[in-house]
């Protein structure tokens, strides 16, 4: 099977203030691929996940210290200071570990992807607003409701008006920060379902602490400690036969 | 290893636990000891002003100015002139004390000059109001020339709650969840987006009750005015807009002469006569009730607004 190549992490280093948070990371992502970074707590999972959206930009004191992740088909390294965070945010949309709907309306809050994209046309908004929950496995439950507020939903649902809001803007990427952690396993499970079927549009990153679930739902699995990418491959190679000792440690239970 | 039970010795601990209990009945009374002394000492100030003053209350006593016979004195100058004054406050101090609180949160760059205004603004509240009294007198009085002035007693009173309003819309915006913050940039909102779109709509029932405690401190202000030359006698009110000489504009009463409700309170304290004595009473009673009524709106508006914000 050929595949073809999303984004390309290369050598990137990354500091909070004086701790080396990252060190030289390589790592592709395949299009429309779902790719799982795993590893114990403060391996530098989300630290790396952030840098694909520039979050870390929104706070003092972070540094990208070298390397970068170039995007494809334009390789654009998205890290370098001249390109716009604003733009790359625009291309990789985000979806975080708690749901964090906005307190609008559960319409606002998906259109607010498009208003912030200079769109005006209410016919416009409305059917892409109205794509992107059903995008989102969410319509059936809300399409009556638009305008009530969105923390009015339960937590799964939250979740899935989070990801409507992350689809549509029609991103390249979209980023998943551990996503059904605050979850219920019912709610967890529709989720992950979810995320299997957006891969067919969408390139998908996920950081998760569940190792069932990175088994269950990614086609490529990275595992990273201190900082350091240790492995990456297709999921099955990594969690059947990891090349590492350190991670067949950490997938078997004995460490982490 | 020993095979025996434990058996526990219930009189002891029980014994320990009493001892224990009574420093929370000692801490317990003496808090609500202390409680008292702050409410009842206001109580009792405001039930003597309202037994004093609420029978002087009429609406002649709303309708009339400032006399010599005690009987015919009333407060129309005073109320009239605090109700201008605080609007120019309001409109003075809330734009530029949420614009600086908005920048602070969210553009300031962290650095040490950014530490440095920060110490600084809570500092700012601290200063006694007569030093700002006597600034205005130099600047807006006499440099801008806007005289003795509602003008300048607005901008006056602007100035003293600037740091109150300003803390207070920095604390509301950082009772914005940072999810909801980070949300809003991930979507590709720019700064100013955010702002307008998340940050001021979420942060509005805080700042909201910062403005109106602020202006409920303003409106008791008597020293500051006093400095920069209110009256203290006044038989008329400011031209109401484009009635005074030609040309007549729509902000004359900017620049009317002024008083306000706690300086014809002082005025009347000062004299000797009783019947002035209860003219000062019932004028208080309305100073503290339009305090209060602000406080009772800041709160209202807080639960009204705070229904539509959920995280």
């Amino acid at each position: 099977m050929k595949r073809s190549l999303k984004a390309d992490v290369r050598d990137l280093d990354f500091y909070y203030g004086a701790f080396h948070a990252l060190k030289k990371v390589t790592m592709p992502v395949y299009a429309q691929q779902v790719t799982a970074l795993i590893g114990p707590s403060g391996c530098g999972k989300s630290t790396l996940l952030r840098c694909f959206n520039r979050m870390h930009d929104l706070y003092p004191g972070n540094r990208y210290a070298g390397g970068g992740i170039v995007l494809h088909p334009d390789d654009t390294n998205i890290l370098r200071p001249e390109v716009d965070p604003i733009e790359v945010r625009m291309r990789i949309s985000m979806v975080f570990q708690k749901p964090n709907p906005f307190p609008k309306s559960i319409y606002e809050n998906v259109a607010y992807s498009l208003r912030v994209r200079g769109m005006r046309n209410k016919s416009e908004i409305d059917d892409r607003v109205e794509a992107a929950i059903k995008g989102a496995a969410l319509w059936n439950e809300v399409s009556g409701r638009l305008s009530e507020l969105g923390a009015n939903l339960s937590g799964g649902q939250q979740q899935r008006l989070c990801i409507a809001r992350a689809l549509a803007s029609d991103p390249e990427i979209i980023l998943f920060d551990e996503p059904t952690s605050a979850l219920d396993p019912i709610a967890t499970a529709s989720i992950e379902e979810l995320v299997m079927e957006l891969k067919e549009k969408v390139t998908i990153l996920i950081v998760t602490h569940n190792m069932q679930q990175a088994a269950r739902i990614s086609d490529f699995t990275a595992y990273m400690y201190l900082g350091e990418m240790i492995e990456f491959g297709v999921t099955d190679q990594v969690f059947i036969k990891p090349k590492k000792k350190q991670t067949e440690d950490y997938i078997t239970g004995r460490f982490g | 290893m020993s095979t025996e039970i434990k058996i526990a010795d219930l009189q002891g601990i029980r014994a320990i636990i009493r001892r224990a209990r009574r420093w929370d009945i000692f801490f317990t009374l003496l808090g609500i000891l202390s409680l008292m002394v702050g409410i009842l000492t206001f109580v009792a100030l405001f039930m003597d002003m309202a037994i004093k003053g609420v029978p002087r209350l009429d609406a002649d006593f709303f309708l009339s100015f400032p006399s010599r016979r005690a009987g015919e004195a009333g407060i129309l100058s005073a109320w009239v002139g605090t109700v201008l004054v605080m609007a120019v406050t309001a409109l003075a101090a809330v734009p530029l004390g949420v614009a600086a609180g908005v920048y602070l949160e969210e553009y300031a760059p962290k650095n040490w000059m950014t530490d440095i205004i920060e110490i600084n603004i809570s500092n700012l509240a601290g200063v006694p109001s007569i030093v700002y009294g006597l600034l205005a007198l130099g600047l807006f009085v006499y440099y801008f020339g806007f005289g003795q002035s509602i003008l300048s007693a607005g901008l006056t009173l602007a100035l003293l709650i600037l740091p109150v309003i300003i803390v207070a819309t920095r604390e509301a915006i950082r009772a914005i969840p940072t999810s909801i913050h980070e949300g809003a940039y991930a979507c590709g909102a720019t700064t100013w987006q955010t702002v307008k779109d998340h940050i001021l709509p979420y942060s509005t029932p805080g700042i909201l009750t910062g403005v109106i405690i602020g202006m409920a401190r303003a409106i008791g202000e008597t020293a500051p005015i006093i400095t920069i030359g209110a009256l203290t006698f006044i038989a008329f009110l400011p031209t109401a807009p484009f009635t005074g000489e030609p040309p007549a504009g729509l902000f004359d009463w900017l620049f009317a002469p002024f008083t306000v409700m706690p300086i014809q309170m002082f005025n009347w304290t000062s004299r000797p006569e009783a019947a002035f004595e209860v003219n000062a009473a019932a004028a208080g009673f309305i100073l503290v009730f339009m305090t209060l009524a602000m406080n009772g709106m800041a709160i209202y508006l807080r639960y009204r607004l705070r229904k539509n914000i959920k995280w």
